[in-house]
């Protein structure tokens, strides 16, 4: 092992390393910094980088605790203090933290250093990284290809090697569809299980923190660290957090798994399919039972999505006026010149567009028939999950339609974007967990590009599908092939 | 449910605080239009004996104790302001 391998390591074997004072965190983060400044030119995961804030902590690093000098990229809509969050927005230009989101605060306890925040769609709205108003993200094993989104930078970053891992947020699919298009693990807890304190909020009802990692394991160390209750965040569940690490190793003898019948739908890609049917075999043949089940307002949730994710968001986003942070535009004649020409340069088609939506569906005359309408049918969309949870310990699903689509392929059509997060939305809708494990590859224009299986699984039941997704990921050896950027001829 | 028909995107983004150009406001009224016409569909859904979800999963009542705690100075509060003074944020007259 040379210092050149270290970044393609996962936390778990890096954690080996620096225990055994193999090697040092301040070596860690000289291997990643040097990684980083040669392939993030061509991929574009960063959006910003503090590797002497970084260095300076390493040096101090307890490697002995739980993630004692494991560095971390984050997602900029987390913030961590002093450095940059944008949010892929030009609305933040300047802004820089004043504190550390609770995430944040929890991961330096363990030891963790955050080093550099990971490009987005802007406020986290979109499903490819290119509404992105700082820059376009590559996917690292086509760089003609989206990484997905909107965490698309995490995982992009991770894919790469760029990263050992990285923190995401998903809304609607934010951290499993790009894990998927990227070929890593994303990980979406429960609604509540992590804190949001801190996560610059689109829709609080549907946002929660995760990670983006290599492996099922690292995913369940971070998950050790930032789960748990937190009296900044309300809706942060006041439930204890077991060792998600101590039951991955479990086998499948046992396991029911259900597949439901609504997401076998037209449209999937043939390779999908392939892979998919590929990896519910090979879990049968681990052991598991594998059962049909039935999730039968499943064709309302995209629906119910955009009328909601932008409901909340509107009024979220309101806080971006010009006046205490951010963007404000010149010379402004009076307040509501101030506000109105600050939002129109400040923010990006797609967020307009989502303000603009969620604004007239909440509008006087239109709330009941749109807003508390799509609040219902998300209860019936809840009501099917708990129904097939009595049936089964999980579902199993592909996490993205089709595998990374070209850049520029699907930006003039919103909805036809919309409909990329399929399989991801209405996970967020019941508050259920839920992750992506790679489970395969399609062969297209003479590249490889990875595929995701999704496993869903009950409120709070995150040690089961991460038990699951490991024994499967373990049963194969997708993980352990790297894009072509990441091992040069 | 309102039809497409009804979004008039110019006021609704007034209402929202950005201005748009008319270029801007022309391309959103057909895509939010079409995402408007997609939406039709909860209309088949039979939500008579359903109440709405709120949250997800059901926590009640979250207290802590009023106690005061440590929070941003003004200086740190301020520190982003696009434009300050006399430890207050400055903006444009609002009032004659």
């Amino acid at each position: 092992m040379t210092e050149k391998d270290l970044p393609a390591l996962s936390i778990a074997d890096l954690q080996s390393l620096l225990r055994r004072r193999e090697v040092s965190a301040r070596e860690v983060i000289d291997a990643l910094r040097a990684r980083i400044e040669a392939v993030d030119g061509q991929i574009g995961a960063y959006l910003s980088l503090d590797f002497e804030a970084a260095a300076r902590e390493a040096e101090k690093a307890n490697v002995d605790l739980p993630l004692g000098g494991v560095p971390l990229a984050i997602k900029d809509t987390i913030n961590v203090m002093g450095q940059p969050c944008t949010c892929g927005s030009k609305i933040l230009h300047g802004y820089r933290s004043t504190y550390d989101a609770t995430v944040i605060q929890k991961l330096r306890a363990a030891g963790a250093i955050p080093f550099g925040k990971t490009n987005l769609d802007e406020f986290a709205m979109g499903s490819s990284t290119e509404n992105s108003a700082m820059k376009l993200t590559r996917n690292p094993w086509d760089l003609s290809r989206v990484p997905g989104g909107s965490s698309g930078g995490s995982a992009a970053a991770v894919a790469a090697d760029a990263a050992f891992a990285a923190l995401g947020s998903d809304t609607g699919g934010s951290i499993r569809q790009p894990a998927a298009l990227s070929g890593v693990v994303g990980f979406k807890p429960t609604y509540g299980r992590v804190s949001r304190f801190g996560l610059v909020a689109f829709a609080s009802s549907l946002d929660q923190i995760g990670p983006l990692t290599k492996t099922v394991r690292d995913s369940a160390l971070i998950m050790n660290a930032i789960a748990g209750h937190d009296p900044q965040d309300s809706t942060a569940l006041n439930e204890p957090v077991p060792d998600y690490a101590a039951k991955v190793g479990d086998d499948l003898r046992g396991v029911r798994l259900g597949l439901p019948k609504e997401y076998m739908i037209e449209g999937i890609d043939p390779q999908v399919k392939a892979a998919i049917d590929a990896a519910v075999k090979q879990m049968n043949s681990l052991g598991a039972e594998i059962v049909g089940v039935s999730l039968p307002n499943t064709d309302y949730a995209v629906a119910v999505y955009y009328i909601l994710a932008t409901a909340e968001a509107s009024a979220n986003l309101a806080r971006f006026d010009g006046v205490r942070y951010g963007y404000r535009a010149e010379d402004p004649r009076d307040m509501l010149d101030l506000y109105g020409r600050t939002r129109e340069q400040g923010f990006g088609p797609e967020v307009k567009r989502r303000i603009i939506l969620g604004t007239y569906v909440l509008s006087s005359g239109y709330y009941d028939a749109y807003y508390l309408r799509a609040q219902k049918v998300r209860e019936l969309i809840r009501q099917d999950f708990a129904k097939a949870f009595e049936k089964v310990d999980a579902l199993i699903s592909p996490t993205s339609p089709v595998p990374a689509f070209k850049l520029g392929e699907r930006t003039a059509n919103p909805l036809q974007m919309y409909l990329a997060d399929i399989f991801t939305i209405a996970a967020n809708l019941a508050g259920i967990c839920g992750i992506s494990v790679p489970c395969g590859f399609a062969e297209v224009d003479r590249h490889r590009l990875p595929i995701g299986l999704q496993l869903l699984g009950k409120p709070l039941d995150e040690a089961r599908i991460l038990q699951i997704a490991h024994a499967y990921e373990q049963s194969t050896d997708w993980h352990k092939v790297r894009p072509p950027i990441a091992s040069p001829k | 449910m309102a039809g497409a028909s009804d979004l008039d995107v110019t006021y609704v983004a007034r209402l929202a605080r950005i201005n748009l150009t008319e270029e801007e406001a022309n391309a959103f009224q057909k895509q939010l239009g079409d995402v408007l016409n997609y939406v039709e569909k909860l209309r088949q859904a039979d939500v008579s004996q359903v109440e709405a979800t709120a949250h997800a999963l059901p926590i009640f009542n979250v207290f802590r104790e009023d106690e005061p705690r440590d929070w941003f100075t003004a200086e740190q509060a301020l520190s982003n302001a696009p434009r300050k003074a006399n430890d207050l944020f400055i903006v444009p007259k609002v009032v004659e």
